[in-house]
């Protein structure tokens, strides 16, 4: 187990720097000016243009920028803003905001998508199935932001079952809706992946032994096909976790939470370039971190994978 | 058609008043593929007794495992379906029974090994947890009970140093090792009947020879009845009393092991026998039966075999042949049974 | 979707390791006529009429199938209208709008209402087909060459090649999509349909390379590829007429859904405001541009937002019976 604990973090390290690097190549070592590309059409003055050249190291060569400024994200340094507010104030008091909604649609992506995967998985070919199929598709070809508006007109301000916007209510109350927009893509993908896996594992041998042994459905089914079935849904779970904080973005916009996303989101509108960076950068630190910690969960659920 | 109902039955001559620990009397099962129904297993008929063995030999496809897991219970339905026939255990009619009482009958007094240990046991649970559950389900053990219970099956299936292995994942045995607690979770609840399907077929020829070993011990220690399916006369040499040999899902020929060897009154097993090496044979050619297996979705009319058999006349290809009793307990279904038989004593 | 665990370390030796049967039954074959013959057969039958009947029995699954001709319709609507807008309308994007008439809900007049601008919104969505499904198709056109060029040398051939590009998907996999693509596109302004593909393609080839390399793996050490090698025929040819006919139906099926997942993801970012700008038309720009008006005007929301989600979903349910058609055990 620790041999392979080992080689995952090992193989983590390349991809890390590998895609960290990725981001910061490609915002500033394209042709141009970055600084003024980054700000885009807004006029900046001068002795801030220089402030940030000098900032981001722009003089240095690029692996140097971009070793600089690593180094200064893992201190918690994010650099600053145009108008000279520091990112990391601006992002500090967010991440609890994304967290909760990050969670919440997780919750109801783990809880609803296992709970119609099984449904479906044991009822193949019949109506249930045909009724969960339909409705992930559906689910994964209106795009979140369409979803969004829409359940934000629909259950929020005609039927008032949600509060429409905002995070006055609290959790849950005003993380629900969100929440389920957020986490609906998933959902389908998870309630689609256990439908699958659950259908095929029923059919394998040890199923059969589990019958043979004289379980009851229950056991054979919950125990024995739903454990195995189960690997390649918690790992989509847990990669997705990582993507519901940067998912975020769009659904944080147009239900007006105080997170991350909403950050983010006023920041491009606004041509924020450094803000923007910063924290989507956090944000793909968050997602390959989980990811890490994903693949050796996986070791852990699948006994074969630890001894290979 | 159902031709061996009535016929004399594979009898391990039971007394009339006493019911054999299992009779399976013509037990018959249909698959719905692509909406037409294949008969998988046809009017198949045998009893067993305790501390006895009886083979089912048969190519793959001639129904033998279907039959198998209709005794067993554990068929999936739909697609298949047990069209008719009986199966009694100790007189006990086991077909309509309710599921649930099924299920309590299952490791507990019939129980099953599988050909291919490595995907018959669960790969995400210890092999101690999957013997332990034996006792936890059936006998309401907790799980510490139950693993001392597991490791002394381990002990008796001849695993080493059991309490070491009790932690360790069905991937991390050896082919043989893993066979063994597949054993040794059948034999947990010391059941009546064992049925092993093909059960050394995964294995290695060396290896093949301990499992066999540890069956007829297992069958003499806790004096149940062994049902032995294969396609492997080599298997079945050693251990089986009676054989019954199994064709396109009907019962082609039964009889006692060393009467079937000495004197086999079906073309079909005539050819089983010439198509495999045997010590007492050398230097004989070895003579492979023409032909593959027939469709059982597309049975040729009248004997099943004619196609591929030697002997075949017009009526073969018209009539189908009725088991035909040529000595006691021995039966043949050929309308040259006498003939095939009296040769092969001449032979 | 999914994150494959194992994305495969370079084998050492490459081919050669896995090929044990090559040196020593080369002379054998040429020798002979007999094996030679054989191996012929089973070259021809693995490589090519397998991969044929394989198609041909999709396609009478396809025939009978109602999601299929129904999706096809879908697109077959939206694709004329990308290529000739003229049919549907006779009015150019821009053409009779009147800023005294601005968000009229739908009437004889505007079949779609009117936009902020008092424009014809029934022309708008007409004419935002184009950019939409050009660079749907057109990302997914390009990352399947990728994929698939690099995804069957690096599957073929191993070794060094191979880890490369393992670890580079792995990195650009790391990525999450709109994250990633909302950081370039900030830095990269002034982008039309051409510069938004070229990003969209950079993030989007990962799946399909990961699959193709699978699949590659999975095929080329079958006895048709083994035979075909015992022949004497070039890598080149091998892979053109043994491996990739036999590899590529998972990579079609998965491409297909692509284009549905980039023509979603498109109208997200045109939605962000990272998109396309105006005065381009899309239908996500459509939906950027209104957003703040849609609870007292939903007709500005609905018109593009069905378009779009049609379109999607038409990809996908395609998809979804192309691959239910190919592989009958999924189903």
């Amino acid at each position: 187990m620790w041999r392979y604990v080992l080689r995952r973090l090992l193989q983590a390290v390349p991809v890390f720097i590998g895609t960290t690097l990725l981001i910061y190549a490609l915002v500033f070592a394209l042709p141009g000016d970055p600084i003024q590309a980054l700000a885009g059409d807004k006029p900046v003055p001068e002795n801030v243009l220089n402030t940030l050249r000098d900032r981001y190291n722009l003089n240095d060569p690029l692996l140097v920028q971009y070793g600089k400024y690593m180094w200064g994200l893992f201190q918690g340094d994010l650099g600053e803003n145009y108008d000279g507010q520091k990112v990391s104030e601006m992002l500090g008091g967010r991440w609890g905001v994304t967290a909760q909604l990050a969670l919440t649609a997780w919750a109801f992506e783990l809880v609803l998508g296992i709970a119609l995967g099984v449904w479906a998985g044991l009822r193949r070919g019949r109506v249930a199935d045909t009724l969960v199929l339909g409705g992930t598709t559906l689910l994964i070809a209106v795009p979140v932001f369409v979803l969004g508006y829409t359940a934000q007109i629909v259950f929020g301000l005609n039927l008032k079952w949600f509060p429409s916007a905002g995070a006055d209510d609290g959790w849950p109350l005003s993380y629900l809706l969100p929440g389920m927009v957020l986490g609906s893509l998933g959902l389908s993908y998870v309630a689609r992946l256990t439908r699958t896996s659950l259908a095929e594992n029923l059919r394998a041998d040890y199923v059969r032994t589990a019958h043979a042994k004289g379980l009851g459905r229950a056991r054979v089914v919950g125990r024995h096909a739903l454990r195995n079935s189960l690997i390649p849904v918690v790992t989509y779970l847990g990669v997705d976790f990582g993507s519901l904080m940067g998912g975020a973005i769009v659904t944080e916009g147009i239900f007006n939470l105080p997170g991350i996303g909403q950050q983010v989101f006023q920041s491009i509108q606004l041509k924020e370039g450094p803000v923007v960076v910063g924290a989507v950068t956090l944000l793909v630190l968050i997602f390959l971190l989980v990811n890490l910690v994903v693949d050796l969960l996986y070791g852990w659920l699948d006994p074969r994978i630890r001894y290979e | 058609m159902d031709v061996t109902k009535d016929a004399p039955r594979a009898d391990g001559a039971p007394g009339e008043d006493e019911a054999p620990l299992l009779a399976v009397d013509g037990l018959s099962v249909e698959f719905r593929v692509r909406g037409q129904d294949v008969r998988a297993v046809n009017g198949l008929s045998y009893t067993l007794a305790e501390g006895e063995t009886v083979a089912i030999l048969g190519e793959s496809g001639s129904g033998k495992s279907v039959a198998a897991q209709a005794v067993m219970g554990i068929l999936d339905t739909p697609p298949a379906r047990i069209t008719g026939g009986s199966v009694r255990l100790r007189g006990e009619e086991l077909l309509g029974l309710p599921e649930r009482r099924r299920r309590e009958y299952r490791g507990e007094r019939i129980s099953m090994i599988f050909q291919d240990a490595l995907s018959a046991l669960n790969p995400v649970f210890t092999v101690g947890d999957q013997l332990g559950e034996m006792f936890q389900v059936h006998r309401g053990m907790r799980r510490k009970a139950a693993r001392a219970k597991a490791v002394e099956l381990m002990e008796r299936v001849r695993i080493p140093s059991p309490e070491q292995r009790l932690g360790d994942h069905p991937h991390q045995f050896s082919g043989g090792m893993r066979q063994r607690i597949m054993i040794a979770m059948a034999v947990a609840l010391e059941p009546d009947v064992l049925i092993a399907d093909e059960p050394t077929t995964a294995l290695d020829v060396t290896v093949q020879a301990q499992i066999m070993r540890l069956l007829a011990d297992m069958r003499d220690e806790l004096r149940t009845g062994l049902i032995l399916i294969t396609h492997d006369l080599g298997v079945v040499a050693g251990v089986a009393d009676r054989i019954v040999v199994m064709y396109a899902g009907s019962v082609a020929e039964h009889a006692p092991a060393r009467e079937l060897y000495a004197r086999p009154a079906h073309p079909y097993t005539k050819g089983l026998l010439a198509s495999v090496p045997r010590l007492d044979r050398r230097g004989a050619d070895l003579v492979p039966i023409k032909g593959a297996p027939p469709n059982p979705a597309a049975l040729p009319p009248g004997c099943p075999f004619h196609p591929r058999c030697p002997r075949a006349e017009a009526v073969c290809a018209v009539e189908r042949p009725p088991l035909t009793p040529v000595a006691p307990g021995h039966a043949a279904a050929c309308h040259f049974a006498e003939e095939v038989h009296g040769a092969a004593a001449a032979g | 979707m999914m994150k494959s665990n194992d994305t495969g370390a370079p084998e050492p030796g490459g081919l050669e390791a896995l090929d044990p049967s090559g040196p020593a039954a080369g002379p054998a074959a040429a020798g002979a006529g007999a094996p030679g013959a054989q191996a012929a057969a089973v070259a021809e039958a693995g490589g090519v009429i397998g991969a044929a009947s394989l198609w041909n029995d999709a396609w009478r699954e396809l025939r009978r199938r109602w999601v299929f001709w129904g999706s096809v319709a879908v697109l077959a609507v939206v694709a004329v209208m990308a290529l000739l807008p003229g049919l549907f309308t006779d009015r150019d994007v821009n053409q009779g709008c009147d800023p005294n008439v601005s968000k009229l809900g739908p009437s004889g007049d505007h079949w779609f209402g009117t936009d902020l601008a008092g424009c014809d919104y029934y022309a708008h969505v007409v004419h935002g087909a184009r950019p939409t499904l050009l660079i749907g198709v057109a990302v997914t056109l390009f990352a399947f060459l990728i994929a698939v060029v690099f995804g069957l040398l690096s599957g073929y051939y191993g070794g060094v090649l191979d880890a490369v590009v393992a670890r580079l998907t792995d990195v650009f996999f790391g990525l999450p999509f709109v994250l990633g693509a909302t950081v370039i596109l900030v830095a990269f302004p002034s982008h039309g349909v051409g510069a938004m593909t070229l990003v969209l393609v950079l993030l989007g080839w990962t799946t399909m390379i990961r699959i193709t390399r699978a699949q590659v793996l999975s095929v080329r050490d079958a006895d048709y590829v083994q035979a075909a090698r015992l022949l004497g025929a070039s890598d080149l040819r091998i892979m053109a007429r043994h491996i990739l006919p036999n590899a590529i139906a998972p990579v079609v099926v998965v491409a297909t859904l692509n284009i549905g997942n980039v023509i979603a993801g498109e109208a997200t970012l045109d939605f962000l405001g990272v998109g396309l700008q105006y005065p381009e038309v899309s239908w996500g720009l459509q939906l950027n541009l209104a957003q703040s008006y849609f609870v007292d005007h939903p007709h500005l929301l609905v018109f593009p937002a069905v378009f779009l989600s049609l379109t999607v979903l038409s990809f996908l349910m395609l998809g979804d019976a192309v691959r239910d058609a190919l592989d009958p055990k999924l189903r």
